[in-house]
């Protein structure tokens, strides 16, 4: 068996949901190859080729996969995708929009959001919002893969030392152009990333008052997180939306600030180690899934629980 | 301008699932159906390009049994012109639906194809990717913005890292995410409007699009539950057993 995994990067930093998607490589088990596609990437596939369990490292470096479009990187990975049994991406934003590409053209199914390897072509992952839990058996020739980061312990990012092949093949992308992009600046750990996540939801009224998370989030060193409807609302940004349809998260603490627990939410969450849910209404159902609830209003809670820490 | 959307029949999304007991598939049986929430921001955004004078003609697919009718005259009610069901069983899976819808397309010959990121059943997100891959177009996912000028569609994306923007030229497919607008509801008369629009109906077998799927569903289980906590009755206490007994803060 012989694995391809598709690097998540921004061109100067390997991402950590690579090492997970890594981890569920060794699971499957086979040589494992990491390809770094992008514009001046060099650090990253030196950052890749110490990841732990990297056979080797293919680099494709252009201004052509600057922005990583799905149209010519897919047809990219499907280039080098002879000889391979799996190719896996992380079920990041960037994985879920160009692998579904890579298994169209391959004429092969997708397994979305895999959280469990249970053979080499016998994969877990949830449906329903995580209300369900599917156990699937890929009779493909190449399983097309992305891995939810959750449901694996990351490898190790130092250690390794695969060898680095350099690629030639420049695809253009000549049917989608990248006009500009407004990234979310913070000092805060990655929302995917973090040990402990602080998300507030439609309770916290205003975006004005979204800050008073940042007190705590600060001392605990965490990430904030928000539920839709904080979103919707222009609270906070999109990226922060923890959910079915937003960021699965599994921090060791996950606090739930004026959040009611909708199905939508948890589906996001729920797999965290310990969750605290902060809400004036007793009857609200995140307290079903709580470690620790409080009742009490947020706007007294918050501020005294940054005082307390 | 023609503008293609693809709806999917979908368990509401307000019904708590629940798996059967025999762990082969989820109860559907007496559970509220309704349109993906997806499906139908898209097609409220066709209807926008529409009202705009962007978009001339509106046309809906669905592919599943004959239920998938009732989602359709909710698209039709929602303002699009006309329908094609793709009769199949439930639960043809995403590579054969991309097919079917590009088969559709390959006839129809959309400018813009809308679909949602995301069916809320399969928790997929692959359709409108594999569909914009087979028919060789470009694709702007996950769009919570739209704007069709000059034979382009230019698409604000919601990323992981925030917000990102991509022009794609026509024809091209979309794929809707939440922010991209409030659908309207269905009033009374345009209920009636839709029951007499028109609906055709189509097969694979017509389309020459093998529906069999390589991948099997061994089991569908139910998630494990989480242990219910407890109550604490002050913040006090709650960072003390933070500390102690769960001992996740220093
Ligand atoms: C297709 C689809 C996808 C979705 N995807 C997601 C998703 O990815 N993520 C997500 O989060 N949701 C998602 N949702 C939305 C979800 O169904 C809920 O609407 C949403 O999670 C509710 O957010 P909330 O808990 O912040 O708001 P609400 O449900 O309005 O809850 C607000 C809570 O704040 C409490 N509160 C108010 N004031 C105070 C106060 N002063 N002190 C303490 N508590 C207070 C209230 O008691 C209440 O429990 C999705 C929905 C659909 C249809
Ligand atoms: N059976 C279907 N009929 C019509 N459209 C579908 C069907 N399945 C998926 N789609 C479309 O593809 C989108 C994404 O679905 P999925 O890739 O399954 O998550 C949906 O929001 C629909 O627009």
């Amino acid at each position: 068996m012989s694995i391809l995994i598709i690097a998540e990067h921004d061109n100067a930093n390997l991402k950590p949901a690579t090492l997970n998607t890594l981890a569920a490589a060794t699971q499957i088990g086979g040589d494992v190859d990491l390809l770094v596609v992008g514009a001046n990437c060099q650090t990253v596939a030196e950052q890749a080729s110490k990841a732990e369990g990297v056979s080797r490292v293919l680099l494709a470096d252009n201004s052509v996969y600057e922005y990583q479009l799905a149209e010519n990187v897919s047809k990219l990975v499907v280039e080098l995708s002879e000889g391979y049994s799996h190719i896996l991406a992380p079920a990041t934003t960037t994985g879920k929009n160009m692998l579904p590409r890579v298994a169209a053209l391959l004429d092969v199914a997708q397994l979305s959001d895999v959280i469990k390897v249970e053979s080499a072509d016998t994969f877990v992952r949830p449906i329903y919002a995580g209300n369900a839990i599917a156990t699937v058996q890929s009779n493909d020739t190449v399983k097309v893969i992305t891995i939810r980061a959750t449901g694996f312990d990351p490898v190790s990012a130092e250690g390794g030392s695969a060898e680095l092949v350099t690629l030639s093949q420049v695809i253009a992308s000549d049917k989608s152009r990248f006009v500009g992009e407004e990234l979310a600046e913070s000092d805060r750990p990655e929302l995917t990333a973090a040990n402990i996540i602080v998300s507030g939801g439609r309770g916290m009224g205003s975006g004005d008052n979204f800050k008073i998370l940042d007190g705590v989030a600060d001392k605990l060193g965490a990430a904030v997180g928000a539920s839709r409807a904080a979103v919707d609302a222009g609270f906070v940004p999109n990226d922060l939306q923890v959910g079915q349809t937003g960021k699965t998260v599994a921090p060791d603490l996950y606090v739930a600030v004026g959040i009611s627990g909708a199905i939508q939410h948890l589906a996001g969450m729920k797999d965290s180690k310990v969750i605290v849910a902060i809400n004036k209404d007793e009857e609200a159902p995140i307290f079903q899934i709580a470690d620790y609830g409080l009742v009490a209003d947020l706007f007294e809670a918050v501020p005294e629980l940054e005082s307390a820490l | 301008m023609k503008v293609l959307v693809a709806v999917k029949r979908v368990v509401d999304y307000n019904v708590k699932v629940r798996v059967q007991a025999d762990h082969k598939a989820v109860e559907l049986a007496n559970v509220k159906m309704s349109i993906n929430p997806f499906c139908e921001i898209a097609v409220e955004e066709a209807v926008r390009l529409k009202e705009k004078g962007i978009a001339t003609e509106i046309v809906a697919v669905s592919i599943g049994s004959k239920g998938c009718q009732e989602t359709l005259r909710t698209a039709l009610g929602l303002g699009a012109d006309r329908a094609v069901q793709i009769e199949t069983e439930d639960g043809v899976d995403s590579l054969a639906v991309a097919k079917l819808l590009a088969e559709v397309a390959k006839t129809e010959s959309p400018d813009l194809i809308i679909l949602g990121k995301q069916a809320i059943d399969s928790d997929n997100n692959q359709t409108g990717q594999m569909l914009a891959a087979l028919l060789d177009m470009p694709q702007a996912t996950f769009a919570s913005e739209v704007v069709v000028e000059n034979g382009e569609a230019q698409v604000t994306r919601e990323i992981d890292g925030g917000l990102q923007t991509l022009a794609v030229s026509l024809p091209a497919v979309v794929t809707t995410d939440l922010r991209l607008n409030e659908p309207r509801f269905i009033k009374l008369p345009n209920i009636m409007k839709a029951k007499k629009k028109p609906l055709d109906v189509k097969t694979p077998e017509e389309l020459g699009v093998s529906t069999a799927s390589n991948v099997n569903v061994i089991s569908v289980t139910p998630p494990a539950e989480r242990q219910g906590g407890i109550k604490v009755g002050s913040v006090a206490e709650l960072v003390e057993k933070l500390k102690n007994e769960a001992k996740v803060i220093a």
